[in-house]
């Protein structure tokens, strides 16, 4: 699904990505987990066609970035750590304007179906910049997968959120992964990340430097495993 | 679920609509542009004292300067709402071609321009006692200048988004690129008003046709490269 071999980029003369390799199956969910400037969000800014790669090869759903980029951003969800909504509309109206961005057919039903998937339907008429946080956050993501995307990325997607609105986003973000779906997920949050992740991958100074299943810490836990990756 | 690519023309469109059902919630474009070009019309008619005479020679002079710094208003505004929320990379992030966003937002930025002077035109016809204004040629005018005044500010704007000093810097880069469309706007206008033969001003009309067709089909080509990081 997510295919990405010696990724380099460069920002003038600082290298943030130093020849990263990554990949990701349908129906995997990976947490990418590493300190601050790391280079996660530059890694799926890339991945979501946001940012040129400066060197290496990178695939998703099949095709190339940067170079098929609009097929790929057609199979590709997206939640950073803005919802990418308008406070001056209504919940509704914003899923009706992504669907028509994504060429979304039946969109009315699609909306209404998305909108209580993410327990939202009460509120479809009220405008977004009423909403608290973590409401606004469990639109974005209902705004990434209106268009039933192959695979989806969240980027910090607990930034700001209290406790209630965390456990509430948990429930979507399981049901979202549920189906079948590549998802790649970037998390200080280890615990949560630990929940919901099949894979963890650490990335520190531009490069994956450890990876592991979940069924690997039987003996151990994630945040000892953080550590070491860290600390080689 | 099914899905079929938008079109540039239905994105476009999908974008000017949105803009449109969110400024006319808010209103807080509309109303800033309203009160800014209505306060310059009051300070010119201060300013130069206008008596009946020296109005026919200065009315387009006027009238464009009053349009060009109330559309810098919102040009300014309509892009940096979207940076500032970030929902410049939801955008982005749609699988059309991304000049799209360009048109999108050129023609809410027009419909704003247009609904200003729609508004204020009558104003001035009535302060200064000139129905001239109304001409159809005339009017003609003012939506070929407002279309490429709107379409290299909408791409500039764009572009000053992305910098920190995006509210001086829009004026400093638009004003003298957008020279050219706004000394022929005024001499065709200008002309009408003081009832030249159509032969005189088809040099300065047939100059803002070709400047506009450049500026869309320029900004229709580069705007990817703008808004790329």
């Amino acid at each position: 699904m997510i295919e990405v071999k010696k990724l380099v980029k460069r920002f003038g003369l600082k290298t943030v990505l130093k020849g990263l390799d990554f990949s990701a199956q349908a129906g995997e969910f990976v947490a990418l987990l590493g300190p601050n400037g790391a280079g996660k969000t530059t890694f799926l800014r890339i991945l979501s066609s946001l940012s040129r790669p400066t060197l290496g090869s990178v695939r998703v759903a099949g095709y190339s970035l940067p170079d098929e980029s609009a097929k790929v951003r057609a199979r590709l969800g997206v939640v950073s750590h803005q919802p990418l909504l308008y406070p001056d509309l209504t919940a509704e109206e914003n899923l009706q304007f992504y669907a028509r961005m994504y060429g979304v057919v039946n969109r009315a039903a699609r909306v209404a179906e998305i909108l209580d998937m993410v327990g939202l339907e009460k509120r479809r008429r009220d405008l977004v910049g009423a909403f608290s946080r973590g409401m606004q956050q469990r639109l974005a993501i209902g705004r990434a997968v209106l268009h039933d995307p192959e695979a989806i990325l969240f980027d910090e997607p607990y930034t700001g959120l209290d406790q209630d609105a965390s456990e509430m986003l948990d429930g979507v973000l399981r049901s979202v992964a549920a189906q079948g779906r590549a998802v790649v997920m970037t998390s200080h949050d280890l615990v949560r990340a630990e929940s919901l992740a099949t894979r963890f991958d650490v990335l520190t100074r531009g490069a994956i430097v450890a990876s592991a299943l979940r069924d690997d810490f039987q003996n151990s836990n994630l945040m000892d495993f953080y550590k070491k990756a860290l600390a080689a | 679920m099914k899905t079929s690519a938008p079109s540039l023309f239905s994105a476009a469109l999908a974008i000017a609509r949105k803009d449109l059902a969110a400024e006319f919630r808010s209103r807080e474009l509309i109303s800033a542009m309203l009160v800014f070009a209505m306060l310059v019309i009051l300070i010119f008619n201060f300013a130069l004292e206008l008596d009946v005479g020296v109005r026919q020679s200065v009315t387009a002079g006027v009238l464009w300067t009053t349009f060009a710094f109330a559309g810098t208003l919102g040009l300014n505004r309509s892009m940096a709402v979207e940076k500032d929320r970030g929902c410049m990379d939801g955008l982005l992030l749609a699988p059309v071609d991304r000049s799209a966003i360009f048109f999108g937002k050129a023609l809410s930025n027009l419909a704003f321009m247009l609904l200003v002077e729609a508004i204020v035109l009558p104003l001035y016809a009535l302060l200064y006692n000139e129905t001239r204004v109304f001409k159809l040629e005339f009017l003609g005018v003012l939506a070929l200048g407002s279309i490429g005044y709107i379409a290299v500010g909408t791409l500039l704007s764009a572009m000053s988004a992305q910098t920190r000093t995006r509210d001086v810097l829009l004026p400093i880069l638009l004003f003298p690129v957008a020279v050219p469309v706004l000394l022929a706007s005024v001499k065709a206008s200008g002309g009408i008003i003081a009832g030249l033969p159509f032969e005189e001003i088809l040099v300065p009309l047939n100059l803002l046709i070709v400047y506009d067709v450049i500026f869309v089909a320029v900004s229709f080509m580069i705007f990817d490269f703008i808004v790329e990081e």
